[in-house]
């Protein structure tokens, strides 16, 4: 199978919110996330609300997978940033290697400086994530190596 | 691609329906929406025309509970069925862990049935898989109407490598749910293997 299953231990989990609060409080945004390409969630942080995090970075994946699509067809590798203005609400979407950093900011914020802070923590999340994927290489102990029939079964009854 | 995260313990999985336009891909996921408690699943998301076929995706995160301590989570996908929207097919089928070939029983959807197929074991090779290693459900769907092809007949030109096959009328959710285990399980004990 091409892609190598992300695992997050709990201390690089906390590294990366802690990189995610930053880049919120600097580019005074209302959300941070940080999303797979495939569209998994990996990180949160800010004020979510009502917000359904979990469809928006389905949708986010999508979205990103279709520009680059179009970036293709064009004789570009990739977009590297998306950003969608809308009257109140913005969005602005990084992409870093296989992370898509996502910052939804309101008119306290402004798009120049989201993209600047983006940018600049952009090499940090990217170093951050080539070790959570080393940690996926290690041999470890599964905790579903001891999975049983009966385990999957009761999810179903 | 699954997701493991240990600090929220949740493992994240996906799958995704695959089959040729009307095969009912979009109503099996509509039916696990509407039979399943809103706690344990979020918004089913349709990116579909006016005329309700699907454009680029539908999407639909669902728990299902918790094995050895950690919430189990999958998201389905389905693919638009009709031929033109392959580009979108692939890029859905990124970071697939399982899949669900959702076959039209009709006589005259044969073709379209053997010609997606086809394009999904394709697909799935351009994205570097192999269907015969990937967990893998046949559903025959629509079983109630009444011009099917019998089982045998259909297994004969779709079925690829012992996959479970499962009967379904996905309009009234006969076999949808049977289905979704079915797949699920695969998975659920690909991650055993580690």
């Amino acid at each position: 199978m091409p892609d190598t299953p992300i695992l997050l231990r709990e201390e690089r989990y906390h590294q990366i919110k802690a990189v995610l609060a930053r880049l919120r409080m600097d580019s005074g945004a209302r959300v941070v996330f940080l999303v797979d390409k495939d569209g998994q969630q990996i990180a949160v942080q800010g004020d979510v609300g009502n917000l359904d995090t979990t469809s928006l970075a389905s949708l986010v994946a999508g979205n990103v997978a279709a520009t680059e699509g179009m970036a293709q067809l064009i004789g570009e590798k990739e977009f590297p940033t998306l950003s969608h203005e809308g009257e109140k609400e913005s969005i602005h979407i990084s992409v870093i290697g296989r992370l898509l950093l996502v910052v939804v900011f309101d008119e306290k914020s402004s798009l120049g400086l989201v993209k600047l802070r983006s940018k600049q923590i952009s090499r940090q999340l990217s170093t951050l994530f080539d070790e959570i994927v080393r940690d996926g290489c290690e041999d470890v102990d599964s905790p579903f190596a001891e999975i049983t029939e009966e385990d999957i079964d009761s999810l179903f009854s | 691609m699954t997701f493991i995260n240990y600090a929220s313990r949740e493992i994240n999985c996906k799958i995704v329906y695959y089959g040729p336009g009307l095969c009912g891909k979009t109503t099996n996921l509509q039916h696990i929406f509407d039979a399943t408690a809103p706690q344990a699943r979020g918004k089913l998301i349709s990116l579909a025309t006016e005329t309700d076929r699907t454009l680029f995706f539908d999407f639909m995160p669902l728990e299902l509970g918790t094995v050895r301590g950690f919430k189990t989570r999958f998201h389905l996908y389905t693919v638009p069925g009709q031929v033109f929207y392959d580009a979108s097919r692939k890029l859905i089928l990124k970071g697939v862990d399982g899949v669900v070939f959702v076959a039209d029983s009709q006589e005259e959807r044969m073709d379209a049935n053997v010609e997606s197929l086809y394009n999904l074991e394709e697909n799935l090779r351009a994205q570097g898989y192999d269907l015969m290693k990937l967990p893998y459900v046949l559903q025959l769907n629509k079983r109630d109407l009444p011009n099917v092809i019998p089982v045998e007949e259909l297994k004969e030109e779709l079925y690829r490598k012992g996959e479970p096959v499962v009967e379904a009328v996905a309009s009234v959710g006969t076999g949808v749910f049977d289905t979704l285990k079915a797949v699920a399980k695969q998975v659920l004990t690909e991650l055993r293997k580690g």
